[in-house]
């Protein structure tokens, strides 16, 4: 492969493409919804109205307003037809000949869609992720050549470096810092390793990129090891993504069959190879010593660091670890330079972010803004607020990990420093939106409850702090704990944050810290002495 | 191997840069407490007892798994720390049934010293009462994971002093348990050597030798120090 014949695949593409084009999503959610039989029932439509001239029908990629599903779309910009059935598919072809599409139609005008800039999920949804050449045609493999012939390993590092690009797995550490790091540290190997073990509650952006834009990941993890210096790398997706980890096998054989990954990457000398690991859905193996012990065919069990990866990682070698979105951002931080990158968000946290936006919220699905938007213009603009005219309570980001933002701070920009300063944190973006009828003790409690199930158990404090505050909670919610239950699950919490092994215990206890700091009444309302307090000032017998 | 100088509770520590914080505080007789490290295993870092603060630093540290640097300066008693050790110790009595006064290991015990140590002298957490199996199926020993505070010493010295890798664990979080082989009773283990070093290692009464009266119970933990300094610097001398 060189540069000729991937122009002529985008030659090829264009000459092909039919002058309409009606996209189905084929990604996770709209397939739970039966999209695909959506899909063949599109085709056959198309086939039967002899319009298979001029029409293609393509699955696609996620198309972001997931709660509408299935979603079909005419062209990028012709209509966008929601909840469609089997039923109501073949109108959509007929309005191609004047008819009237029985599905509901979403305005492409609507604030959800208007308010977001894409750079990551620019091809989801347009383009058909289970071929190679669709994403050529998008320009893809691109940045993979210039960086291989234009730029040395130290130029890509730096010009990733400029950008200001921050890891996209909720710590925001400066990823070209890291990338130099690793490059810097000997060892006989280097690897490069994509965390692509979502677990958070609420939380899919990962799955919708690797579902809809697979290419897009690989050509960033290959930039990567030619950065670096590495020959191998892994993508550890989680077991339950069985469709990401389908397309993912399928992209890296495509790749693999042109020449774009394996030995002699565009003929070139660098040797890229790329293998799928799929873990079996432990919330923990997405901590990256847990990680790496999973690939290495050992108990996903996090190691104190230091050592970090960057210096003793898989097989004691340096190990490059970044998030699925973190190399999604390197082709084109690459092919349109840092200057670009950087100019996108605020001057500390450059670029864009997806969210995951779930909960009391009226549009559900995936969301991509600058960093630095107001909180508020994702919740309520673009999210379309609460269903019915309810009022926000507070919006829970980064999962287990994160807290919940209370209604006076939507106004928040949501970068990494301003969401640290509220008490929660960025997280890989989920982003759970709570009405004012929330019992925030007991979100507390789900919450704690997901990481006691997940603890992997090795340190004390992480394994058996979380099963004594799960039980401390749900004695709050139940109205059988008292004031010194409540100061004891506040030691704890201090306890177990500071001293556990690794992020999951570390950070168990946010949920439960940033709700006591903003709804602390709702505890202490709870407490059998404030109960009792309040029945005896109402004259009630002290039984 | 290179010396490096830091500083120890204001003491002044020389160290070899292999060295780990608990090696060099031990040999200048500082005494951090821990409950999974064994001197010659592999540091497991679990039990987060010998936790220190290291200045500088956000995280505490594990002086069983941070090496020695130069100019480095550590603090191991302090009253957070002392506060958080206790907290581990009540964590660890709530989480299984451990009665000392029915106990095989009762004044043989390193949880029991740790609790006495720590001033522990009631438990201000809710007990769990799991119901836990004990295992006596093999003919010289036993287990009672009502005991076990998932050290993992057991499996550690079966795996690098033994060899036999017949102990591992199984599941996560609060149903983490230790296994024989593939979760069948010990007495029908196809490995065990029946060497008995995880009992020699293990801290607590989960594993014990049969026959044992309380006040017989010895877990002879020369014996493992032994064979290690025997491995390492190949000394075979009692």
């Amino acid at each position: 492969m060189d540069l000729t014949e991937l122009e002529n695949i985008v030659t090829k593409e264009a000459a092909d493409r039919k002058p309409c084009e009606i996209r189905c999503c084929i990604a996770a959610g709209c397939l739970s919804a039966n999209s695909n039989d959506v899909l063949s029932t599109l085709r056959t439509a198309v086939e039967d109205s002899g319009m298979a001239d001029r029409v293609n029908v393509v699955g696609v990629g996620c198309m972001r307003l997931c709660s509408q599903g299935p979603l079909v779309g005419v062209d990028i910009d012709g209509p966008l037809y929601c909840r469609v059935t089997t039923d109501n598919a073949s109108s959509i072809v007929a309005t191609l000949n004047g008819g009237q599409g029985e599905a509901e139609t979403f305005e492409r005008e609507d604030p959800f869609f208007a308010k977001q800039t894409s750079l990551i999920l620019k091809n989801c949804g347009c383009i058909d992720p289970e071929r190679i050449e669709s994403y050529i045609a998008t320009g893809g493999y691109r940045a993979l050549h210039q960086a291989l012939f234009e730029l040395a390993p130290s130029d890509v590092i730096e010009t990733v470096t400029r950008s200001g690009l921050r890891g996209r797995g909720g710590a925001g550490y400066p990823t070209g810092v890291k990338w130099a790091t690793v490059a810097k540290n000997s060892g006989e190997r280097r690897f490069v390793v994509c965390n692509a073990d979502e677990g958070d509650p609420g939380a899919f952006m990962n799955r919708s990129v690797l579902e809809s834009d697979p290419h897009r990941v690989l050509e960033g993890m290959a930039i990567a090891g030619f950065a670096i210096g590495a020959n191998q790398g892994y993508i550890y997706v989680r077991g339950e993504y069985t469709l990401a980890i389908e397309r993912l096998n399928k992209a890296i054989k495509q790749a693999g069959r042109m020449g774009l990954l394996g030995t002699g990457v565009f003929s070139s000398p660098f040797d890229f190879r790329i293998d799928v690991r799929i873990g079996a859905g432990a919330f923990v193996c997405g901590e990256e010593t847990a990680l790496m012990a999973s690939i290495m065919g050992q108990r996903g069990t996090p190691t104190p660091r230091p050592p970090y990866p960057a210096e003793h990682g898989l097989w004691g070698m340096p190990t490059l670890l970044n998030n699925v979105e973190t190399f999604a951002n390197v082709p084109d931080i690459i092919r349109n330079g840092a200057e670009w990158f950087a100019e996108i968000g605020t001057p500390q946290s450059t670029g864009t972010k997806v969210f995951c936006l779930t909960g009391n919220v009226v549009h559900n699905g995936l969301v991509e803004v600058p960093l630095g938007t107001p909180l508020r213009t994702i919740v309520e603009e673009i999210g379309g607020g609460v269903p019915n005219g309810g009022q926000i309570k507070a919006v829970q980001t980064g999962g287990p990990s994160g807290g919940c933002i209370p209604q006076e701070h939507l106004d928040s920009p949501v970068d990494y420093e301003s969401l640290g300063k509220i008490g929660s944190i960025m997280g890989s973006g989920g982003m759970i939106v709570m009405d004012d009828q929330t019992d925030m003790v007991d979100v507390a409690r789900y919450f704690m409850e997901f990481c006691m199930d997940e603890s992997c158990g090795k340190c004390i404090p992480c394994r058996a702090g979380t099963v004594q505050m799960k039980q401390l909670l749900s004695r709050i919610v139940d109205g059988s704990a008292n004031r010194a239950d409540l100061e004891r699950l506040e030691k704890l919490c201090d306890m177990v944050s500071r001293t556990s092994l690794c992020g999951l215990g570390q950070t168990a206890p946010n949920p439960t810290v940033s709700t006591l700091r903003y709804f602390r009444d709702e505890y202490e309302s709870r407490l059998i002495d404030s109960t009792t307090a309040k029945a005896n000032s109402n004259g009630a017998t002290c039984q | 191997m290179s010396v490096v100088t830091l500083t120890i509770n204001d003491q002044l520590v020389s160290a070899s840069s292999g060295e780990t914080i608990l090696q060099a505080a031990r040999s200048v007789g500082i005494d951090i407490p821990t409950l999974c490290y064994v001197e010659g295993l592999t540091a497991h870092g679990g039990c987060r007892m010998c936790l220190v603060e290291v200045e500088g630093a956000r995280q505490l540290q594990p002086a069983c798994f941070l090496n020695v640097n130069e100019g480095m300066t550590i603090r191991t008693e302090t009253d957070q720390l002392r506060e958080y050790r206790k907290m581990i110790v009540e964590l660890l009595l709530a989480e299984g049934n451990h009665t000392c006064s029915i106990c095989v290991a009762n004044n043989n015990c390193e949880l029991q010293d740790a609790a006495v140590e720590m001033g522990v002298d009631h438990e201000r957490l809710e007990y769990t009462y799991p119901q836990r199996e004990v295992d006596v199926s093999h003919e010289r020993f036993g287990v009672d994971h009502n005991r076990c505070i998932l050290c993992t010493r057991c499996v550690r010295v079966c795996d690098e002093l033994e060899g036999a890798h017949t102990w591992d664990i199984s599941g996560r979080g609060a149903n983490l348990k230790m296994i024989t082989d593939m979760n069948q009773p010990w007495g029908e283990s196809p490995t065990c050597t029946s060497c008995g070093k995880c009992f020699m290692a293990c801290p607590t009464g989960a594993i014990f030798q049969k026959g044992s009266t309380a006040s017989e119970l010895d877990h002879n933990r020369a014996k493992l120090d032994f064979l290690i300094n025997a491995r390492e610097n190949q000394l075979w001398e009692l």
